[in-house]
């Protein structure tokens, strides 16, 4: 565990805790964007180019901005009367809590399985390539199938708004 | 004596790093070729606006600046003395963080392109394995600051301009990035120097560079309107244009902070440029085989010119798109032209050498594209022009 490794993680907690305490539901989604982007340092850190790119074009290029635009074109962007915390503020804390003890003990439990002292594999983009086409192709079609469902539902709605305005 | 001027930077870099120990050396190295980045491109900046401001006023039948300095040369030291002592006004209900990090977020978004484009034989500043999607992803990251800025003014005006601005980047991005996968499908690797190199042969004293292929060539046309749309210039500066939207997004910028934006827009059209140049046009290779002996970063900076003076010319002489016109056109006409030309340029590959291939990708892009445009008149009832006189 590097000095890098703990300022890129300082970095993504501040931006999670950023985005739940900030009062502005827009400066929530700039502050989740430094968190998006601490992900992409910390895949650039442990050498894994193609995935570090792939978040921020993926995170920061269009996730972010969908959200942005889904605040703005709700009525989320006005800053809430009766504060940002919720009443039952106690019981959520308490179901984080045990949710992140499962996930922490789990992943605990499995790190002492990996093989130890080998050296980083240095995965070129090429074979990522030829995974994708040879050994996970299935999987491939099967998102390509996916993404070209959400592109026909996202055309459905907007010919059906278009005639309704009609 | 034309390889010493070739490499003259990389030369001159090595032995100025060379004074300093040895732990040092190749920080420094990289610190100083950071530093002349960003001391270059907005040198070239300032020369761009003289140019355009001239080249657009002779378009227009006028004369541009002739006041400061021999023919308006000193115009951008003006502009820049104004700029800097302009008073900064931030509206009162504006978003203060918001409203002063988007111009930031813009300019380092924008510097961080230059970094993988190779401006020279073994002049890249870092050669990366996937210099390409490091360029889109940077690319991404300024559609952010467009919409912080427009946000972040707390007016209808720079919203709107925003919303505009996002929502045509979003949709060329798509058209911008299709048209590179072609390039990367021949070229068989996403790192740009190599890219270059595959484009470096000649055959008869003529280049392999990809725009005269007929894949290359339509990859090529779309990726300058990609790229037009990208950086908001005319004829798609809907989102700026000053005779609809005030300013856009940057309406309530004044000062050191609009010429940041202004900074921000040229460097982009640099960068963008740049990556089409070393895509497309054969990065810093020469045109003719006996042309070699020119230092090969005088062609990749006299190519970025020409880039930058078609783009000045496209300004003076187009009139600007609608918003729906430019939106049906990206998603209408130019994304399925760039799907075919994906399905050309593996046909390309794979039909052996000879004329057969020439003729096949040539008629199919041919075909395809006069097609689409008679469908497209055709539902737009568009027919020949009619002229109604005034009795």
């Amino acid at each position: 565990m590097s000095l890098v490794f703990y300022l890129i993680a300082a970095l993504v907690v501040a931006g999670g805790l950023a985005a739940m305490m900030l009062k502005n539901t827009v400066h929530c989604a700039l502050a989740v964007t430094v968190a998006f982007a601490g992900l992409a340092l910390l895949f650039l850190n442990l050498d894994a180019q193609f995935a570090g790119f792939a978040q921020i074009l993926v995170y920061i290029g269009a996730v972010a901005i969908l959200v942005v635009f889904a605040i703005l074109l709700t009525k989320g962007s006005e800053t809430p009367k009766d504060g940002v915390f919720s009443q039952t503020w106690l019981t959520g804390l308490a179901v984080a809590s045990a949710v992140f003890a499962v996930l922490g003990w789990a992943v605990l439990q499995t790190a002492p399985m990996l093989p130890r002292a080998t050296a980083t594999p240095v995965v070129s983009v090429q074979q990522i390539g030829q995974a994708l086409i040879g050994q996970y192709v299935l999987p491939l079609e099967i998102i390509a199938v996916l993404l070209t469902a959400a592109l026909i539902g996202a055309v459905i709605v907007a010919i059906h708004e278009k005639e309704g305005a009609n | 004596m034309f390889e010493f001027l070739d490499q003259i930077f990389v030369i001159l870099r090595h032995w100025l790093v060379s004074f300093l120990p040895a732990a040092w050396q190749q920080p420094a190295g990289v610190v100083m070729s950071v530093a002349v980045i960003v001391v270059l491109f907005p040198a070239l900046f300032a020369l761009t606006t003289v140019f355009e401001r001239k080249g657009l006023a002779r378009i227009q039948n006028r004369f541009g600046p002739n006041r400061t300095g021999p023919f308006g040369f000193f115009q951008p030291v003006a502009d820049g003395i104004k700029s800097l002592t302009k008073e900064d006004i931030v509206p009162s209900s504006a978003d203060a963080a918001v409203h002063f990090l988007a111009p930031v977020v813009l300019v380092v978004a924008v510097y961080m392109g230059f970094a993988v484009l190779p401006m020279g034989r073994n002049m890249v500043l870092v050669d990366m394995d996937a210099g390409l999607l490091f360029y889109f992803a940077m690319g991404a990251s300024t559609e952010l600051a467009v919409f912080m800025a427009g946000w972040s003014s707390r007016n209808k005006y720079s919203l709107l301009g925003a919303m505009r601005a996002v929502a045509q980047m979003i949709s060329y991005e798509v058209v911008l990035l299709l048209s590179s996968v072609t390039v990367v499908m021949i070229s068989g690797s996403l790192s740009l120097s190599k890219i270059v190199e595959a484009q470096n042969h000649y055959t008869w004293g003529l280049p392999h560079w990809y725009i005269f292929t007929p894949w290359g060539l339509a990859g090529f046309v779309m990726y300058a309107i990609a790229a037009t749309a990208e950086t908001n210039r005319s004829p798609f500066d809907l989102p700026e244009g000053e005779s609809e939207l005030v300013a856009g997004y940057h309406t309530e910028y004044s000062g050191f902070k609009f010429a940041l934006f202004f900074l921000g827009e040229y460097l982009a059209m640099f960068s963008i440029s740049g990556l089409g140049t070393t895509l497309f046009l054969g990065g810093w290779s020469a045109p003719f085989s006996w042309l070699g002996w020119v230092p090969s970063w005088i062609w990749f900076f006299s190519k970025l010119m020409m880039s930058i003076f078609v783009f000045i010319w496209m300004r003076g002489t187009l009139p600007r798109l609608r918003q729906d016109q430019l939106m049906n056109f990206a998603w209408k006409f130019v994304l399925p032209m760039c799907l075919l030309n994906l399905l050309v340029a593996a046909l390309w590959r794979f039909l052996g050498d000879g004329w057969v291939k020439w003729a096949v990708c040539s008629g199919i892009l041919i075909v395809a594209y006069v097609g689409m445009g008679l469908l497209e008149m055709r539902r737009g009832h568009i027919g020949p022009r009619s002229y109604r006189y005034a009795e």
